[in-house]
């Protein structure tokens, strides 16, 4: 039957055409699609992730953008992204520092609003959240550095003395104060930013990072000798020789060369 | 075919049952997508929390939990294992669209419905061509798409343009340029292709379908002998390919609108002088 024959081939070469039609649309359209999904993935350095949201990649496998957690936010701390106008993958969950910071809640409401495990539940000390990682970005600004005691970062950080300390140095400008210099420690801040917004400067010098811009990572290869040694409680290479150090300053024999140098100040009555 | 061929869909059964009895399922589904949104906005708007959260993912009354189980399904591809509340939440939701007809969500809690529909109407008042009309089925590839990108790109890939959670979202917890996508939309349905987003595109309304290729509640055509051929239920279908099969079918076919295409919406019904049509449940009984 030839006349069929036709027919079929025509109705076949049809399919085809319509399948291939539609597999090209798809690929297009995936292609588009892709685009914009990984084009989400760019997260403004000043958009902070609530507590326990896990690192972004993950965050943007598993945050269906209910909002659940934002509900849960007793402080109005945690805003969804809005299309177009917010950085951070539309819907999703953040909240800006200096703007509204995280006040900690004890029993994290958020963690436990969110029916997905993009905050993951197995946070339960909020102590032990990593929102981010609070960095003093502009020490010729902040006013600790110029030898003023502003100490507002340090006195609301929820975790003081242990995420902030302040670290005292002489202060080479007047010659006869000290520098009491807010210096965080990543290891104890939560990054729930409360430092950031607190900051009197119009601009704060002090800011919370996402923890990927906030750290460096140390090499494999670079090994801390003298904490090995301490912990060994012993020298790591065997016999050998330890000379006596010479370092510089009063009451030292170093104070002039060979292999010493001057002081750039001298106390009046101190040493020699 | 008779003269009323030619009168605006739906003037005979105006005439014969009263405006109220040809709009009866037509004003019970916008009640029905009033009443899903006030759910949601009664909370932020008036502080009475009834449900929180999104069409995505929502906590009712402190303590049902649903989720949309194609974001949950994305997720899933996407290499994310959920927390048992959202599993629990999309298994909830697949069970009642498994029962009541998966698109009876396009018809009846969407919110993008009432901007396709009016885009629809307008389409129809002022007599526009049908424009562009891709395959019902590439609805279907792009859901195939949607997942696959998912799986690609580890994210969950429709939620980056989904505009019907973005418009929920929006209406719920702010705009942004929702409303331009909104708005592309609806020029898309008038002036690009009729009935474009929801019959032909729209990979979510594909989802539904699957999921409700089993249901339970089903439109039917049991008085089809009386059918007059006035095409008032073609005209009004937003997926007529459907209706056909039950209404044309030789005797002793089955008389349900079988496809999962159709939303439920109980249009047809309201529209039909001869109350051809009628919900039933069970899907092998007329
Ligand atoms: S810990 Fe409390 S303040 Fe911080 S984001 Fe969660 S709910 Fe809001
Ligand atoms: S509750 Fe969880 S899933 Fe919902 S928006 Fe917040 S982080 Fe995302
Ligand atoms: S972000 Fe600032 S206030 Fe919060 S824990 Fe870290 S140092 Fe303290
Ligand atoms: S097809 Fe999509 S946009 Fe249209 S009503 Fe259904 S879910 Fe909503
Ligand atoms: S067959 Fe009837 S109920 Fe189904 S989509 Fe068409 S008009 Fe709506």
């Amino acid at each position: 039957m030839p006349m069929l024959d036709t027919l079929r081939s025509a109705s076949r070469r049809r399919f085809l055409t319509d399948t291939a039609r539609a597999a090209g649309g798809c690929v297009l359209a995936g292609s588009a699609l892709a685009y914009l999904a990984r084009d989400a993935r760019a997260l403004p350095a000043d958009a902070i992730r609530p507590p326990g949201a896990l690192d972004e990649d993950a965050f943007l496998s598993a945050c269906i953008r209910c909002g659940l957690c934002m509900r849960g936010c007793p402080y109005d701390t945690l805003k969804l992204a809005e299309l177009g106008i917010d950085g951070a993958a539309t819907g999703t969950p953040y909240f800006t520092a200096r703007d509204v910071p995280c006040e900690m809640c004890e029993d994290i409401p958020c963690v436990a609003a969110c029916p997905t495990g993009a905050l993951d539940a197995s946070l339960e000390d909020i102590d032990d959240a990593q929102m981010g990682v609070a960095v003093l970005v502009d020490q010729e600004n902040c006013l600790n550095f110029l030898g003023l005691r502003c100490d507002v970062c340090y006195r609301v950080c929820p975790v003081i003395d242990e995420a902030i300390t302040l670290k005292a140095s002489h202060n080479s400008r007047s010659g006869h104060h000290a520098t009491f210099a807010p210096t965080v420690h990543a290891e104890h801040c939560t990054g729930c930013g409360k430092c950031e917004h607190s900051c009197v400067l119009p601009e704060a010098a002090i800011k919370v990072l996402p923890v990927r811009l906030a750290r460096a990572e140390t090499a494999d290869h670079y090994r801390r000798g003298w904490e090995e040694k301490d912990a060994r409680g012993a020298p790591l290479v065997e016999g050998v020789i330890d000379l006596p150090d010479r370092l510089p300053g009063p009451g030292t024999d170093n104070l002039v060369a060979p292999g010493g140098f001057e002081p750039a100040f001298r106390l009046d009555g101190a040493g020699q | 075919m008779s003269a009323r061929t030619h009168s605006p869909a739906g003037a005979e059964a105006r005439e014969t049952k009263g405006w109220l009895s040809a709009h009866r399922y037509l004003l019970l589904r916008r009640a029905s997508q009033l009443f899903f949104l006030a759910l949601f906005l009664s909370g932020p708007w008036f502080g009475l929390w009834i449900t929180q959260g999104t069409l995505a993912g929502s906590l009712t009354l402190n303590i049902l939990p649903l989720t949309d189980p194609f974001v949950a399904a994305q997720s899933l591809v996407a290499g994310h294992w959920p927390e048992l509340t959202a599993l629990i939440g999309a298994g909830i939701v697949l069970a009642a669209y498994a029962l009541l007809g998966g698109r009876s969500y396009c018809a009846w809690v969407c919110p993008i419905n009432p901007v396709t529909d009016g885009a629809f109407w307008l389409h129809k008042r002022l007599g526009l061509p049908k424009g562009w009309q891709p395959r019902r089925g590439t609805r279907l590839w792009l859901l195939g798409a949607a997942l696959v990108v998912s799986g690609l790109t580890g994210t969950i890939a429709w939620e980056a343009v989904n505009p019907v959670t973005m418009l929920h979202r929006g209406l719920i917890f702010g705009m942004g340029f929702v409303w331009a996508l909104v708005l592309l939309i609806f020029v898309f349905d008038l002036v690009v292709a009729r009935r474009g987003w929801c019959g032909h595109l729209c990979p979510v309304g594909a989802f539904y379908g699957l999921v409700g290729t089993k249901s339970v509640l089903r439109v039917s055509a049991p008085a089809r002998a009386a059918c007059d051929d006035c095409m008032d239920c073609y005209h009004v279908c937003p997926e007529n390919q459907v209706i056909s099969p039950a209404l044309k079918g030789k005797p002793g076919t089955s008389p349900l609108v079988l496809s999962p295409d159709c939303t439920n919406c109980g249009r047809c019904i309201d529209v039909c002088a001869m109350d051809v049509f009628k919900f039933t449940l069970g899907s092998t009984t007329p």
